[in-house]
């Protein structure tokens, strides 16, 4: 079980607690497809994905952004146990999405710098440590289920 | 400039991923001090001047090519961790500028950059 200090709790809780969901859900997604462009092979039925303006304008990868970051919702609330909070995302994302695990370290990084950006100089090295402990347990728990 | 954006990449290697400390045992690497500067202003001006030509790498980076394979050996991993932690630092500071399209191109240069700089470690 991973082993989380006061001080992390309070980090993740006050990041998320102050996110606009739509907004930031959108971006973190548009930047991993724009950075990582092989990514976009999951998303062939969402339209024009051609170039980064395209890309960024696109409502139905903007609401699919925001449907993910509301998936970590869940790990937020149950900081305790991730594993067992996600096995049945991991299941999911296995057998049914067929996504790579290592995509999911990918679209992690991407959130990391929109957050980043937003937060400018107040998202300091330890409140980076604590966000990317957190999404580390997140990707391991979405990866866990794929056999 | 660069002094300050090197600081704050290493900085946060260092207490995001702590193992990467074990190579600076002889430095002081605490956040503010004046050899965490000098030697980010370093790493960030090999990094700024390998990029005037990007066509150039190999040649470029040959000297710091063979002083990371024979002298400093630092695991190649932690190449990838400093990147990440530059990107993040440049995420910080130009905040809205750093662009999804700005930050694939800065992925991009310091991937190859890495990979070059690791060329001649076997």
């Amino acid at each position: 079980m991973v082993e989380w200090s006061e001080s992390e709790r309070t980090i993740i809780t006050s990041i998320f607690s102050s996110l606009d969901y739509d907004d930031i859900g959108a971006k973190a997604l548009c930047r991993c497809l724009i950075v990582y462009p092989w990514t976009q092979r999951y998303f062939g039925g969402y339209g024009n994905l051609y170039n980064a303006t395209a890309i960024k304008n696109n409502p139905l990868i903007a609401a699919h952004g925001t449907k993910v970051l509301h998936g970590l919702d869940r790990a937020v609330k149950n900081m305790d146990d991730i594993k067992a909070t996600y096995a049945e995302l991991s299941v999911l994302h296995s057998e049914k999405l067929h996504v790579d695990p290592d995509n999911f370290k990918l679209l992690a990084d991407c959130l990391t710098v929109v957050i980043a950006a937003k937060m400018g100089s107040a998202f300091t090295a330890e409140i980076q440590a604590a966000f990317q402990k957190f999404l580390c347990v997140v990707v391991s728990a979405l990866g866990r289920q794929y056999h | 400039m660069a002094s300050t954006i090197g600081a704050d990449a290493l900085n946060r290697l260092f207490i995001v991923y702590p193992g990467a400390k074990t190579y600076f045992s002889h430095l002081d690497i605490s956040p503010r001090s004046a050899q965490l500067r000098s030697h980010g202003e370093k790493i960030v001006l090999a990094i700024a001047g390998a990029a005037q030509d990007i066509s150039q790498l190999m040649v470029t980076l040959a000297p710091l090519q063979t002083l990371h394979a024979y002298q400093l050996r630092i695991d190649p991993s932690k190449f990838k961790l400093f990147s990440h932690c530059l990107l993040i630092t440049l995420a910080c500071f130009l905040q809205d500028d750093f662009t999804e399209v700005a930050h694939a191109a800065m992925d991009k240069y310091l991937s190859a950059f890495t990979a070059v700089l690791a060329e001649k470690y076997r």
